[in-house]
């Protein structure tokens, strides 16, 4: 045997790699996301899945758009922009009106994302962006909201989800009112401080209650994130931290006055708490790098989370709390560098200082 | 020795492992079950004078002079130097070709013709009393006899053998980790030679001072832990200052600083090396030799290497004669002929050869084979962006940043990375580019940028 000089393939260590790749750990988030539509499909019919294809094919098409002009492959390499698509679409009522999801969409991916220069340079998550850009563009059919499990879900659409742009707000009463009796068309959170009736416990964490079209299942959702940590692709801190959060902010107001101020577990599975603290806080870009920085964040967020709730004007946080974190992640990351290995006080007499 | 004063996060520590670090696929298996085994000597030996950290060593010998194995044949070339002896019993017939080294240099080396007939007994052995040598006298004997580092880092290993100036040395730290996956030569001499380990170890402890010996070995090795406890128990004498504790499989756990701190719970200072605590760390394979070679008087002119990997059709542990040259040794485990890679040393932090037409030297500690079709990582690397998944941050053992040093060494921060990122504390294990996701060589990085900011900022500021 001689040596080869032009067969042997010359590498820098390590020569070892991980398998887990950047193209597996989105396609398990998209995986994890699935149920959850389906879920939301399963409550709100038609609508909700419409709603969501809408949604992720503006952004899949607003990503190949700038790709083409940017001069890159149309199709990115990895499917981060269908998170950001499917997130969007779970976070919007049921109801909404198709073009102003796909505006919303483009926004999401057009604003949160392409703007800063693609995938690892957002500082906000995209479908966050595009979330609080419907917010303050449609306030009235932001707020929407349409009950779960009416009978027609499967056979017609609901009237809003079709309405043409920038013409008056169709408006869906009739339609639900034909099915269902005594609507009030309140989601649990906007019920806190008008009526003091706060929906059950096991009602939010199945779902069974008003609400954006994928931000109700609290259960169904923790448990797609605990597949995602159990496959190594998604850390377990941030979401803690999150929940904690919440727990923490929320747990002495309900000490003081259970009547006025809803319990912790409400708080948790409330709203689109649990979605935000799984899938959108736990977006890797937006989020600290250092270890205490973590937990700092996910605090944060839920701290935010309750305040927001309780003393805001608006009845939902969580997707403000995730922005403001996302833009505090830098800073927090500054202040958070952990001390390397070796800079501990000197154990002995006589080393170095 | 105090114990240290905990500090809060060190209560999350558990003990026999540090902070951080990761598993790869340990692939030793295919090796560590087999004993050792001589090969052949082969027809001509190549010994690179500079095969060892420091000054390259001196010739004595002539062109066409015989040498009978174990004979010096080139002297150290200063304090941090070795010397190198004959492996074989034969003639000498250049002192001054230029060879290829693995790392791409060339060495000036001493070539030898072995003599197909001869015995290949060593002649150049001198029974001596160690007990009756001065600590300074042992030293000079560990120079004379040509041992250097035999972990991978061939730094000569009596210029470790005394405590620097200023420091005193009271834990000997015999490092039996051997972290790096394929490797399972360490493995099979604690199995094998435990008692030259052990008699090494009196030796090192006599100059350097220390009043006690840990032997680290990781827990998948629990047979050399049983085997150690075993000779220490059997041999005369008291040995209850040399013990043997498993430590968790981890890697870098082989790297002396984590070692230290998995065994004693103690940091070694930033910049600092173990004996600014009190510690001396040396690899079992050195500790053997020095067992062996010092009470006889005889140089180091062979070692184990561990020839595995998926190329290989018989891996195994192997006696090397120093100076075999590569493809003998590669002939003898039947490699295949055409591999697509070669590593020498580990899979983590050895280096690839461009050519396998080098010689064996005294650091080599094993030779990994890959044929094209299966190399140990995926052929073109396909860079992503970072997205900032924290994978490398969770895997530094020294609780650095690499997220943040590769984006500052992207764009020739070196400065800040140095400043404010502690990247002179980075020993460059590979974990961050071995997790890495995006498949930023993250490794390389810092390396280049060690070397941008050394020539910056001439004389090297730490």
């Amino acid at each position: 045997m001689s040596g080869h000089p032009l067969s042997m393939k010359i590498r820098t260590s390590p020569h070892l790699k991980k398998t887990l790749t950047v193209r597996e750990i989105m396609a398990s988030v998209v995986v994890a996301l699935l149920p959850v539509c389906a879920w939301s499909i399963w409550l709100f019919g038609l609508s909700a899945l419409a709603l969501l294809i809408t949604t992720t094919l503006s952004c899949i098409a607003t990503e190949a758009l700038f790709n083409r002009l940017n001069g890159k492959p149309a199709l990115a390499r990895e499917s981060s922009v269908v998170i950001t698509g499917l997130l969007l679409g779970l976070t919007l009522p049921p109801g909404f009106a198709l073009w102003m999801a796909a505006l919303a969409g483009f926004v999401s991916v057009a604003l949160g994302k392409v703007l800063f220069g693609g995938l690892g340079q957002n500082p906000f998550n995209p479908a966050l962006v595009g979330r609080a850009f419907a917010q303050a563009s449609f306030p009235v059919a932001m707020t929407t909201w349409t009950p779960g499990f009416l009978a027609e879900r499967f056979s017609s659409f609901i009237p809003s989800t079709f309405a043409a742009p920038f013409m008056t707000p169709v408006d869906a009463s009739g339609w639900i009112a034909a099915q269902v009796d005594g609507w009030s068309g309140a989601t649990p959170l906007k019920a806190i401080g008008h009526t003091g009736d706060f929906a059950s416990a096991s009602d939010l964490m199945f779902g069974t209650v008003s609400g954006s079209s994928g931000e109700t299942a609290g259960l169904l959702i923790l448990l797609c994130g605990a597949w995602l940590v159990w496959k190594g692709v998604m850390g377990w801190k941030i979401p803690a931290a999150v929940m904690l959060g919440t727990v923490l902010t929320s747990l002495p107001f309900w000490l003081i006055d259970p009547v006025l101020y809803p319990s912790p577990v409400f708080m948790l599975f409330s709203g689109g708490l649990m979605l935000a603290a799984v899938f959108m806080a736990t977006d890797m870009v937006g989020t600290p790098l250092t270890e205490k920085g973590v937990w700092i964040f996910g605090l944060l967020i839920g701290f935010l989370t309750v305040m927001i709730r309780l003393f805001g004007s608006l009845p939902e946080g969580a997707m403000y709390a995730v922005l403001i974190g996302n833009a505090c992640a830098p800073l927090i990351d500054k202040f958070t560098q952990s001390k390397p290995f070796g800079y501990q006080k000197p154990v002995k007499e006589g080393g170095k200082a | 020795m105090k114990k240290s004063q905990k500090g809060f996060l060190q209560m999350f520590s558990a003990k026999g492992s540090f902070r951080h670090g990761i598993h790869p696929e340990e692939n030793k298996k295919q090796t560590e079950h087999k004993a050792i085994r001589r090969i052949p000597f082969p027809k001509e030996m190549v010994l690179p004078l500079a095969q060892h950290r420091g000054a390259p060593a001196k010739p004595v010998v002539r062109k066409g002079q015989d040498v009978v194995r174990g004979e010096l044949v080139a002297e150290a070339g200063g304090y941090v130097s070795a010397p190198i002896h004959a492996p074989v019993t034969g003639t000498v017939t250049a002192v001054d070709k230029l060879v290829p080294m693995p790392d791409g240099s060339k060495s000036a080396a001493i070539t030898i013709r072995t003599w197909p007939s001869a015995s290949q007994e060593v002649m150049y052995s001198k029974p001596i009393d160690t007990d009756a040598l001065s600590p300074d006298e042992l030293v000079q004997a560990v120079q004379d006899a040509g041992v250097v580092g035999l972990g991978g880092a061939a730094f000569p290993t009596h210029v470790k053998m005394k405590a620097p100036q200023g420091k005193q040395i009271t834990t000997l730290v015999g490092n039996g980790c051997e972290c790096e996956p394929f490797l399972t030569c360490d493995h099979r001499i604690m199995l094998e030679y435990a008692e030259n380990m052990v008699r090494g170890a009196r030796l090192v402890m006599k100059t350097t001072g220390a009043t006690r010996t840990i032997i680290g070995v990781e827990d998948n090795k629990m047979d050399a832990v049983l085997r150690i406890r075993e000779v220490l128990a059997s041999l005369p004498g008291d040995n209850s200052d040399i013990t043997c504790e498993a430590v968790k499989t981890q890697y870098p756990q082989g790297a002396e600083k984590m070692l230290i701190k998995s065994l004693l719970d103690l940091e070694v200072p930033s910049g600092g090396i173990p004996a600014d605590i009190g510690c001396a760390v040396f690899n079992v394979g050195t500790l053997a030799q020095v067992g062996e070679l010092v009470p006889e008087s005889r140089g180091l002119i062979e070692r184990i290497v561990t020839v595995s990997g998926p190329g290989v059709n018989r891996p195994g542990n192997y006696l090397v004669p120093l100076g075999t040259p590569l493809p003998e040794l590669l002939a003898h485990a039947q490699a295949i002929d055409e591999p697509g890679m070669v590593i020498l040393g580990g899979p983590m932090m050895g280096s690839t050869i461009a050519t396998t037409d080098i010689a064996c030297t005294k650091g080599i500690t094993g030779v990994l084979v890959f044929p094209p079709e299966s190399l140990p990582s995926p052929d073109e690397r396909d860079e992503m962006p970072c997205i900032g998944c924290r994978a490398c941050v969770e895997a530094c053992p020294m609780l650095l940043n690499p997220s943040t040093l590769g984006r500052l060494a992207q764009n020739d921060r070196y400065e800040e990375m140095a400043d404010e990122y502690h990247m002179w504390d980075c020993f460059e294990c590979g974990c961050c580019a071995n997790v890495c996701p995006s498949n930023i060589p993250l490794t390389q990085l810092i390396r280049v940028a060690k070397g941008g900011h050394r020539q910056r900022n001439q004389p090297v500021q730490k």
